[in-house]
């Protein structure tokens, strides 16, 4: 009965692969986990202090639908000074309950029914499923190992149609680790200029990059900024994803309608996650982001730390310069990569997640997180060498 | 001090016992560098003793320790140097600082026994022709010491698998 009243669009997407392979990997005793895609740092005190302070001070009541107005301020102001993207923090930025809303609303605001959404793959896992909720249709751009999975413009005017519309770009990527480097990203932008694509761009990782790399923001580059939406959050480089807390920054018309569907459905996000991400960027601009650059610099040590320990096994790996992933070939096993993290975590309670949990371009892989303590790291790469030898 | 040996000395702060070649894959640079650092370092007195952090507690050794605020009269040409001399050559005395504020000396001292603890206060530090007066505090609970916290759970709250 229940089928009359589901929404077939909905029962169209399959649930997320990663749930899936939550449900077994959760009852594990004794497993490591490499699986986790969030910070190992818990959010710096004085950060958590200050939504204490707020909840102290009786701040209980609803904020604006933009968010309050110190925060859109900080977000305009660290926009323009860290990434050279400049937006009216009054009508051109919205907060929003983590970057998943507003990927949600961002593309439930521009699509048609029928309208192509570029996405390359790997990927997020929430951007096929968004699209498809708004009424779109993903369309994969396929990146490859071979390229360091960074995104190619060839590949994707290839995948250009006349009913193309918004192209989603993420890098930092997860779950590759691949960044972007800025003649590629230029590529892209005349691609999208010559077709008169819009780009969401998911910035999340934009602060997790290393080795001196700085990931440009597509928004900064000419002619780019009237067509492009800066999606990005608190969660990854001020490790605070259990505050939900996320914003958008793009031209008025953009911000205006999403933030239509925003007040409607969540109406603003919480209070005290708001005070917290103002405190966050305040701090950070006051104290030159030092908070940042400790965790970075601890994720850099472990990225290299893995890195040699997966080239040592034999696994095939790229260096991936961002976010806290990394995505090495398992392919020399002849397992695909859902049967290689199954038997893993079976036979050396280690978790990993496949890498075709992120789109048909990631079978073959494993996503690796070395955001955990380097003693557990040690230990599951023991455990990863052993099951090797066991393949 | 350059970047690498502040990178160097931070990663053993938290953990002394880290192999060299681990430290030096996590800096990406190679072990015979990170080795004549780590060399310079012990040689200009950077780095003077590697040792563990121990909760005394559960190792079942019996032991008090005080805090000990002293006031105390410098001496001409010597300032608060040749009293401090004096008394960190007590090997009861475990740490000492030269504070601001209210007092001249903080000492953390260490005893078997309450009243050992008490005899160094009485027989040795107070009769000190230096020193003035003396406020001691006895520790009764270690919560956190160089960052470490006791007894903490330690657990990892995240989900074991998350997008």
């Amino acid at each position: 009965m229940s089928e009359r009243f589901i929404n077939p669009a909905v029962s169209a997407v399959p649930p997320s692969a990663i749930r899936k392979f939550f449900d077994s990997a959760s009852t594990m005793k004794n497993a490591i986990s490499l699986g986790v895609g969030e910070p190992d740092f818990v959010t710096p005190f004085s950060v958590r202090n200050s939504a204490i302070d707020s909840l102290l001070d009786g701040e209980t009541q609803y904020t604006t639908n933009y968010g309050i107005l110190p925060l859109r301020e900080e977000i305009s102001r660290y926009l323009s000074e860290r990434y050279q993207a400049g937006y009216d923090p009054h009508t051109e930025v919205l907060v929003t309950v983590g970057a998943s809303e507003a990927i949600d609303i961002a593309l439930r605001a521009m699509l048609r029914p029928g309208d192509e959404v570029l996405i390359p793959e790997p990927c997020y896992i929430s951007y096929q499923a968004c699209t498809r909720f708004a009424g779109g249709v993903p369309v994969q751009v396929h990146t490859h190992a071979a390229n360091d999975f960074e995104l190619d413009a060839k590949d994707l005017e290839d995948c250009i149609t006349p009913k193309s519309k918004v192209l989603i770009l993420s890098y930092p990527n997860n779950p590759t680790g691949a960044v972007l480097p800025r003649e590629k990203l230029e590529a892209v932008a005349r691609v999208a200029i010559k077709h008169d694509l819009f780009v969401i761009c998911d910035e999340i990782y934009s602060e997790l990059a290393y080795d001196g790399f700085i990931q440009v923001s597509m928004a900064s580059l000419p002619g780019m900024w009237e067509r492009t939406m800066i999606i990005s959050g608190f969660s990854k480089a001020f490790a605070m994803t259990g505050f939900r807390l996320g914003y958008m920054a793009a031209p008025q018309p953009y911000v205006v309608a999403a933030a239509k569907i925003h007040q409607y459905t969540i109406m603003c996000a919480s209070r005290q996650s708001q005070v917290a991400a103002y405190y966050a960027l305040k701090h950070g601009r006051e104290t030159g982001y030092a908070d940042v650059i400790r965790m970075r610099e601890s994720y850099n040590q472990r990225r290299r730390l893995m890195l040699k320990a997966f080239r040592d096994m034999g696994l095939e790996c790229f260096e991936p310069r961002g976010a806290f992933y990394m995505f090495p070939s398992i392919k020399k096993t002849g397992l695909s990569s859902e049967a290689f993290c199954e038997k893993l975590l079976q036979e050396k309670a280690v978790i990993c997640v496949p890498g075709s949990a992120f789109g048909d371009s990631g079978e073959g892989h494993i996503r690796c997180c070395y955001a955990t303590a380097i003693s557990k790291l040690q230990e599951a790469f023991e455990r990863i060498a052993a099951f090797l030898k066991t393949c | 001090m350059n970047g690498i040996k502040q990178q160097i000395l931070e990663i053993l702060d938290k953990d002394c016992r880290v192999p060299l070649e681990q430290i030096a894959t996590m800096l990406g640079r190679d072990m015979t560098e990170v080795a004549q650092h780590i060399d310079e370092l012990e040689k200009e007195q950077v780095i003077l003793s590697y040792r563990p952090i121990i909760n005394w507690d559960r190792a079942e050794r019996q032991r008090v320790e005080a805090m000990i605020e002293v006031k105390v009269t410098p001496q001409r040409d010597f300032g608060f140097d040749a009293v401090a001399k004096r008394i960190y050559r007590f090997n009861e005395v475990k740490s000492l600082y030269l504070m601001s504020g209210g007092y001249d000396l903080l000492i953390l001292v260490e005893a078997p026994t309450l009243k050992e603890l008490a005899q160094f206060v009485s027989d040795r530090l107070s009769p000190l022709e230096t020193v003035t007066g003396t406020a001691t505090s006895f520790v009764l609970k270690r919560y956190k010491q160089d960052g470490v916290v006791f007894d903490d759970g330690g657990e990892d709250e995240r989900l074991v698998v998350s997008p």
